[in-house]
């Protein structure tokens, strides 16, 4: 597991509530409005986006930059590559 | 025989023009939306855009809008879905003591797992007052529901001067809109609201189709978890021809708000002066100006309001003692209570609500029934008698 702190980021994605699968639909659609380069950051409390994101990320081509977590959920933080 | 509605409150008849929208969803498009197929996608394309019209219609963005099986599950969703959200940061509820059972049991249903609810009074004419609700609010106050207007005596209370009190304080603000959508302008920026909910059967769509609208993607605990359905906000198969006719339904509620309004508060002057002139002893509840446009409430002095609409539906004329939900458990309703209505004149409470289709001519019908009824009402009452001799 890659951690991180006070990651900068441009967007922000609150899924926090939501469970299975929008942690693996919802980072896609929020990724084609931003350029190369920036960052994302999703918020969720959804365990299985530990595993899922990172994995996600490896599929389609976009750099996971780690996790940090916050009182009531985590950070997952990803850069848009591509 | 002929058939005079003054229920609309209750239901509205489904409209042709939503009847004709909806049709095809039945059956040449029945697909399921969540489906990667060209059938699916398009219904999903459909439902897109009937979001689109339905955010129109309260001046909101498109994503804010969730389809809920109704009005209820609506302000189900908005009490039990931010309070389950937001628990870490309190445990306090603030609602008005005049709201729908649907906002008042779900406050209610908080309080046994150990949230505190403080329910806010109400002047005579079902206002709540703005100083009150700022004293109420503490430091563990997560949210306030105050319903937009009342169905029961149709008062409008000043929703953005609350939801401003609300907003200084950082407590999200949720308003039930459900009797007033499709009667007066509903915009949620100039409400300033976090929350709204809507119900299809008040503007002319059909039973089993309501909406929350929630701003700028707040947290929701889902009441309903299942699918990908609402962005994972409520799960279940989208009820595809309600929410086509929803959508027509909002397109044509918009376009003929302002003509609705003016025509409807002719009808309700009308009715409220003939009452007022033709029966004695009757007291007009709710707000005299701040009230729905098509709204006329009464209680009516040593007269049971059950006995009233019986005698008026055998003249074919539909009206209600109050809300559709509470009238049939012949208890005195709490919106009455509030007001401070005393318990022998809340008996004999009557409800008209108005809609386009309605004629004049009606009005003067339901004025000649409505007087005989009453007439021969009091004088089988003992009650009545009493009054007499005073």
């Amino acid at each position: 597991m890659k951690f991180v702190e006070k990651q900068p980021a441009d967007d922000t994605l609150d899924l926090v509530c939501r469970m299975c699968p929008l942690h693996l639909l919802e980072p896609g659609d929020k990724l084609k409005c931003l350029k190369k380069g920036q960052v994302l950051e999703v918020l969720t409390d959804y365990d299985g986006a530990l595993e899922d994101i990172p994995e996600w990320c490896q599929k389609y081509g976009q750099e996971f930059m780690g996790i940090e977590e916050d009182e009531d959920c985590y950070k997952l933080y990803i850069k848009k590559v591509k | 025989m002929k058939r005079v509605y003054l229920d609309h409150a209750s239901a509205t008849p489904v409209r042709e023009e939503v009847i004709e929208a909806m049709l095809p969803y039945f059956d040449r498009h029945f697909g399921n939306p969540s489906t990667v197929y060209d059938m699916g996608i398009k219904i999903k394309q459909v439902i897109e855009e009937q979001r689109a019209k339905v955010a129109k219609l309260i001046s909101a963005k498109q994503q804010e809008i969730i389809f809920t099986s109704s009005g209820a599950e609506a302000n189900n969703l908005a009490i039990k879905g931010v309070a389950l959200a937001r628990q870490k940061k309190g445990k306090h509820i603030i609602i008005s003591a005049i709201e729908h059972h649907s906002v008042l049991n779900s406050a209610r249903f908080f309080e046994r797992i150990d949230f505190e609810v403080t329910f806010l009074p109400v002047d005579e004419y079902g206002l709540v007052d703005p100083g009150r609700l700022s004293g109420a609010i503490r430091s563990d106050t997560i949210l306030v529901s105050i319903m937009h207007a009342n169905n029961e005596i149709g008062t409008i209370q000043p929703i953005s001067e609350l939801s401003a009190i609300c907003r200084d304080k950082g407590v999200l603000f949720h308003t039930d809109a459900v009797a007033s959508v499709g009667n007066i302008s509903v915009d949620v920026n100039a409400l300033n609201v976090d929350l709204l909910s809507l119900s299809g059967v008040s503007i002319g769509a059909p039973k089993g189709i309501g909406v929350l609208y929630f701003r700028n993607n707040l947290r929701l605990m889902p009441l309903i978890h299942g699918g990908i359905q609402e962005s994972g906000r409520r799960g279940g198969t989208e009820n595809v021809p309600g929410i086509v006719g929803l959508g027509k339904a909002s397109e044509l509620a918009l376009s003929e708000l302002t003509d609705k309004i003016d025509y409807l508060q002719e009808l309700r002057n009308l009715l409220v002066a003939g009452i007022q002139e033709r029966i004695e002893s009757v007291k007009l509840t709710g707000h005299p100006d701040r009230r729905l446009p098509g709204h006329a409430s009464f209680c009516i002095e040593a007269i049971e309001g059950e006995a009233l609409i019986y005698m008026l539906n055998q003249e074919g004329i539909c009206a209600n003692t109050g809300s559709a939900c509470a009238s049939k458990a012949l208890k005195t309703s709490p919106v009455l209570v509030a007001i401070g209505t005393p318990p022998d004149l809340a008996q004999g409470s009557i409800v008209f609500t108005m809609d386009s289709s309605n004629k004049i001519e009606e009005i003067e019908y339901v004025l000649e029934k409505l007087c005989l009824a009453v007439e021969k009402l009091r004088s089988l009452s003992p009650l009545w008698r009493r009054e007499e001799g005073k």
